[in-house]
Order: C-alpha cells, then sequence, then structure tokens
C-alpha cells in the first residue's frame, strides 16, 4: 500500500525552504489587525482560544465564588445575598454555556485542524469564518454588558418562563446576546459541513476521513438545525416581554411548558454539540498514542452521526416534571436509553482499540484516560436521571448539577485539555514540560472528583440546586466540595502556565512528536500558511500504521560491534 | 481492517455552472400558482371543515411552500446533496413537530 508522499521537510515545506509560517505576518495589515483581519483559518482558530479562554476564566471564578458562598451553612454570614447568587449561577451557566463549551472545540481546534486533517488550505467560507468570530464577540459583549445595565439577570442560564418573562431583571439583552452567539455558531457550522463535503484532498473519500473530522461533520449538522430553534425561542421571549403577546405566559393565555419544549428542542442537542468533537479527539488520541488504527473505524463514525440524530429525539427529558404527559415522559424516557447505544459502541471500541496496542502514556493519553473515567461517571448517573421514578426523586438537586459537571466538564473540557497537549506542540512547534503536565493533570483529576462527587451524595440527600444557603446537616460534603474547588483550580493555573511556558519558551519539536498518522503530522510543525506547499494526494486510511499490519517484517536494527 | 477501495471523491463538482437557464413563462406559471392557492386558503376559510381546517390550511402551505423552494430557490435544478440536505431537515423539524404533540395532545 503506497503512503503519502511526504518530501524532506514535510508536505508543507517547499523545496528551498522559503514558505512562511502562519505567524510570521505575510499580509498588508500590521500588529493586530493582522490578526483580527485575517481570514485564514489557523489564525481565527486562535482568536478563538483567547476569546474563549478568557471567559472561561471569568466562568471559573464565578464557580469558584459559588463555591466559597457555601462556607458556612444558614442564610447568616454569607458572602453574597440571595439575589447575587441569582446572578453568579446565572452568568456562570451564561458564560460556560455559550461562551466556552458550545464554540469550545470546534471554533478553536476544529478551525484550526479541520482544513489541514482533509488537505485543504482554507475553510469554504473564509471571510464568513471570521464573520463568526466577530458575531462571537459581538454577542459576548451585549451579555457581559446585560451585567452592569439595570441589575443582573438572576433567570439560570435556561431563562424559564414564565419568571424570565416576570423578573424585572436584564433579561431581554441577556437573551438578545444569546441569539448573536447562536447566529455564530450557525455559520461555523455551515462552513464546516461544506469545507467538508466540497474540499477534500483527492483520494480523502468519507472513509477515509479522521474521525475528528467525522465528529465536526455531525457537530455541524446539529449546529445547523438546532440552533435556529433557540433563536426563534429567545425571539419569542423577547416579543412576549416587549409587546405583551401571549406565548409562554398563561397570564396572556401562553403555555409555559411550551417554551420548556423549545430552548430543549436546541438545548439538548446542543449538549452533543458539547461532547461530540471531544469524542472525535478521543479517537484521535487514542489511536496516535495506542500506535493502531482505531477499532471499528467505520462504527466509530456512524455512532457519531447516530448520537446526532437520537440527541434530537431526547429533550423531553428535562421535563420529566414540569408538566408534561405521561405520554410523553414514556417516549422521551425511551428514546433517552437509545443514546446508551452509540454512546457504548464508542466507548468499547476505544478500548478495544487500546488493546494490544503499543501505548505510550504520554500527557494526551492521560488525559485520555481521566475522560473515560469521569464520562462514564457522567453517563451512568445520566441513566439514574433518565428513568423516570429515580428522576422524580433527583430532579432539581445538586445531583443533576454534579450529573451535568461530569458529562461537560469531565467528559467535554477534560478532552478538550487533553486536545490543547496533543496539538499545541503542532501549532506553536515548541513542547511544553510533560512532567508538570501530568502533575496537573493528577490535581485536576484530584480536585475534579473531591468538588463534583460530594454534589451527587448531596443530591442523592435533597440538598437543592441554585439555593445561596443550606441546612447543617449537609455542612460537611459542601465543604469537601468547597476545597475541591481550590485544588482543581490549583491544578489549572499549573496546566495553563506549563501550556503557555511552552508556547514560548519550550523545547522545539518536529513535526510529527507523537508519531500520529493523519494529514496534520506530515507538514511542518508551525504549519505555513499555505498548509500545504502541494495538493496531497490520500493513498490510505487515516490511522494506518504499517508496523501493526500482520506479516510485517521490520528494517533490521543495526548492533554495536 | 477495512476496505479502503472506496470512490475518489469530488462529489457534486459535476453540473456546476452548467445549469440551463430557466425560462421566464415557468416563473410565470408558478407565480400564477401561488396566486391561485392564496386565493384557495382565503376562499376555504369562510368554510368550517371543524378538525380539518388546519390540516387543509397546512396542506397549501406546504404545497407553496414546495412550489417557491423548488422554482424560486431552484432547489429542483440542483445536485442530489442539497435535496438531501433540505430533505434532513424538514424530516427532522416533523419528528420534533411529532414529539412535542406527544405532550400537547394528551395534556387534558
Amino acid at each position: 500500500m503506497a503512503e503519502i508522499a511526504i518530501e524532506p521537510g514535510g508536505l508543507g515545506a517547499s523545496p528551498n525552504g522559503a514558505s512562511h509560517n502562519y505567524l510570521e505576518n505575510t499580509g498588508k495589515h500590521k500588529g493586530i489587525l493582522a490578526w483580527i483581519l485575517s481570514t485564514d483559518h489557523k489564525r481565527i482558530g486562535i482568536l478563538y482560544m483567547i476569546s474563549i479562554f478568557t471567559f472561561f476564566a471569568v466562568g471559573v471564578s464565578l464557580g469558584f465564588l459559588m463555591r466559597l458562598e457555601m462556607l458556612v451553612p444558614g442564610p447568616q454570614g454569607k458572602i453574597f445575598d440571595a439575589q447575587q447568587y441569582n446572578a453568579l449561577f446565572t452568568l456562570h451557566g451564561v458564560i460556560m454555556m455559550f461562551m466556552f463549551v458550545i464554540p469550545g472545540i470546534p471554533a478553536t481546534l476544529g478551525n484550526f485542524f479541520l482544513p489541514i486533517q482533509i488537505g485543504a488550505k482554507d475553510v469554504a467560507f473564509p471571510r464568513i469564518n471570521l464573520l463568526s468570530w466577530y458575531l462571537y464577540v459581538t454577542g459576548a459583549i451585549i451579555v457581559l454588558c446585560s451585567l452592569f445595565w439595570r441589575g443582573l439577570p438572576d433567570t439560570g442560564w435556561t431563562f424559564y418562563v414564565p419568571y424570565s418573562i416576570r423578573t424585572a431583571t436584564n433579561v431581554t439583552l441577556a437573551v438578545f446576546g444569546v441569539f448573536v452567539l447562536g447566529f455564530s455558531s450557525i455559520l461555523t457550522g455551515l462552513n464546516f459541513l461544506t469545507t467538508i463535503h466540497r474540499m477534500r484532498a483527492p483520494g480523502m473519500s468519507w472513509f477515509r476521513m479522521p474521525l475528528f473530522v467525522w465528529a465536526l461533520y455531525a457537530n455541524g449538522w446539529i449546529q445547523v438545525i438546532a440552533t435556529p430553534v433557540l433563536a426563534i425561542t429567545l425571539l419569542l421571549i423577547a416579543i412576549e416581554r416587549v409587546f405583551h403577546v401571549g406565548i409562554f405566559n398563561p397570564a396572556l393565555g401562553g403555555d409555559p411548558v411550551l417554551y420548556q419544549h423549545l430552548f430543549w428542542i436546541y438545548s439538548h442537542p446542543a449538549v452533543y454539540i458539547m461532547i461530540l468533537p471531544p469524542m472525535g479527539v478521543v479517537s484521535e488520541i487514542v489511536a496516535t498514542f495506542s500506535h493502531r488504527t482505531i477499532f471499528g473505524y467505520k462504527m466509530v463514525a456512524m455512532s457519531s452521526l447516530a448520537i446526532a440524530f437520537i440527541g434530537y429525539l431526547v429533550w423531553g427529558h428535562h421535563m420529566f416534571v414540569a408538566g408534561e404527559t405521561q405520554t410523553a415522559q414514556f417516549v422521551f424516557s425511551l428514546l433517552t436509553f437509545l443514546v446508551a447505544i452509540p454512546s457504548g459502541i464508542k466507548v468499547f471500541n476505544w478500548v478495544a482499540t487500546m488493546y494490544k496496542g503499543s501505548i505510550d502514556l504520554q500527557p494526551p493519553f492521560l488525559f485520555l484516560m481521566a475522560f473515560i473515567i469521569l464520562f462514564s461517571i457522567g453517563g451512568l448517573t445520566g441513566l439514574i436521571l433518565g428513568s423516570l421514578a429515580t428522576d422524580v426523586h433527583l430532579t432539581g438537586t445538586y445531583f443533576v448539577v454534579g450529573h451535568f459537571h461530569y458529562i461537560i466538564f469531565g467528559g467535554g473540557v477534560f478532552i478538550f485539555f487533553g486536545a490543547l497537549h496533543y496539538w499545541l506542540p503542532k501549532m506553536f512547534g515548541r513542547m511544553y514540560n510533560k512532567k508538570v503536565a501530568n502533575w496537573a493533570l493528577g490535581i485536576l483529576f484530584v480536585g475534579f472528583n473531591m468538588l463534583y462527587f460530594p454534589m451527587l451524595l448531596l443530591g442523592y440527600e435533597g440538598m437543592p440546586r441554585r439555593y445561596f444557603t443550606y441546612l447543617p446537616k449537609y455542612e460537611l460534603l459542601q465543604h469537601i466540595s468547597m476545597v475541591g474547588s481550590w485544588v482543581l483550580i490549583t491544578g489549572l493555573i499549573i496546566m495553563f502556565w506549563n501550556l503557555i511556558r511552552g508556547i514560548f519558551k519550550g523545547e522545539k519539536c518536529g513535526a510529527n512528536p507523537w508519531g500520529g498518522t493523519t494529514l496534520e503530522w506530515s507538514i511542518p510543525s508551525i504549519p505555513p500558511t499555505e498548509n500545504f506547499e502541494h495538493v496531497p494526494v490520500v493513498t490510505h486510511e487515516p490511522y494506518y500504521h504499517p508496523e501493526a499490519e500482520p506479516g510485517f517484517v521490520a528494517e533490521p536494527v543495526p548492533v554495536a560491534k | 481492517m477495512e476496505s479502503t477501495e472506496s470512490n475518489i471523491i469530488v462529489e457534486g463538482h459535476s453540473g456546476e455552472d452548467k445549469q440551463e437557464p430557466i425560462s421566464y413563462g415557468l416563473y410565470v406559471v408558478v407565480w400564477l400558482g401561488l396566486i391561485a392557492l392564496t386565493s384557495l386558503t382565503a376562499v376555504v376559510a369562510g368554510f368550517n371543515f371543524a378538525a380539518f381546517t388546519l390540516v387543509i390550511a397546512l396542506l397549501i402551505a406546504l404545497t407553496k411552500a414546495s412550489l417557491v423552494v423548488n422554482y424560486f430557490m431552484h432547489v429542483k435544478f440542483e445536485d442530489k446533496i442539497f435535496k438531501v440536505f433540505l430533505a434532513i431537515a424538514g424530516f427532522t423539524i416533523c419528528v420534533i413537530f411529532l414529539l412535542t404533540f406527544s405532550d400537547v395532545y394528551f395534556r387534558r
């Protein structure tokens, strides 16, 4: 089987070594303009990365303050009063959801690596790509303005009616900001879908695409089809608030449960927007560090599509106690359990890939191991919430909060961190300190479980979510959880310090520090502006390791005399 | 390991820029059709079809929408892939309606 023809210096280097990398400025603009007016997908990816992690830092700080609020039980001696606490959890939710995890991996690493992984020079619509970033920043600024103008929003990130219509706080502006953010998401999705359909390199057939690309493909579909539902819902809230048209408000003849339907028709698929791209990254990392082709490639690819599809059909499980009919409860509970099938396919195939692989325990792989453990806890607690009888007991408690963070933070964000450890050396040509990275992961893992596992127990014992106070009997677990947040933040600081230091001062690494087989590893580290000097021709599947094939004969190793 | 003897891609690249121009006559006919259907909507609004009122109104609307999408938005003359995209979006919205009604319809 033929290899990709890799020239000395990689596919991206020109023979005389004259090509520029994307960090060198070759455009007509200078300074910051060379970045914020660039249509290069790599630069846009980095713009997103800077903005997203800035908001992540804000979101983490708010989360830290929420935990600190639990220092003492009872309503006395609190740092924040009830209203301020409401604002804290609303902002924490809105910032983390709409500004961090939803754009998350696709907007940053997806933007950077999708065109490279399919052998293209850029995405299909580079200017729309830049427009998406501007929409993202505009939406984010609008949401943050709602902070300082006429009081803080206090509805929770779900903006549930009728409260969100009745409250005097600044919901309309926050909702409008989320609306703009939604458009950024739709355009990114559309861009990726078109790129994948139209711009694959010769020979890059559907089943030769890396699984990260497959995940982004499924993800693009969700963004394009589901996000408009959110946009419409948010517009309806605004119309109801401004013009007093009865849509959701029962006092005006509306239906509050209809709001929850519309909200979750978007927001449940959005959970898959948050988790599908990380699953794609997992497939990349597991294949690279096991030095094997992925087990059941087609099934893993198809399971992404299946998750995207079934993700549309389960939203009603957020409303089991919200006044939904028993018929709907039964239908949605049944459908919910179906998601376990494609998710199970993925987890088993990843583990099967490791079996008899030549595993290399590098930091990205260790993040993956942490992911599998945390995501499994998240998934199993999800089954508890998905079944009707137990959900009635647990809904609206810390159990939901714990489950949710295990999925999104333990699942999605841990892999985001793993992906940074995997791809940053490619993006900046320098390697971080691996030992520090491993320590950071250890601290993160301990801190994470200290913070969120007590929440599962607290919820089981009946501690409601979104309360600024608690009964003395919950004190011990609340304190463990609070200390966990300190440990977690310590881990985050060490990890980010190590990564940023690595970007600027790390040791230089070659084109392929991990032995990856997908196209991005065939170009130089710090990719050239045009990605590929020559259009690559793909002749085999993405995770082709000739040394793992039966009958492979290794070159004789020279022996010292 | 899976077979890799799959097709070389570049779907949808054929047929591009080679579309036959659509005659003004056809556009006028479609436009007249839309006007006729609008009139039909206005006329049937005068009759009491009880439970079927909504169904009839939606059927007419659907016919009109498909005319617009197929002719004015050129989907009829496009590559298969665009039709598939549209079908998936349409299918999804039907499913969303169906499941929402599994709640609303049974609510008493």
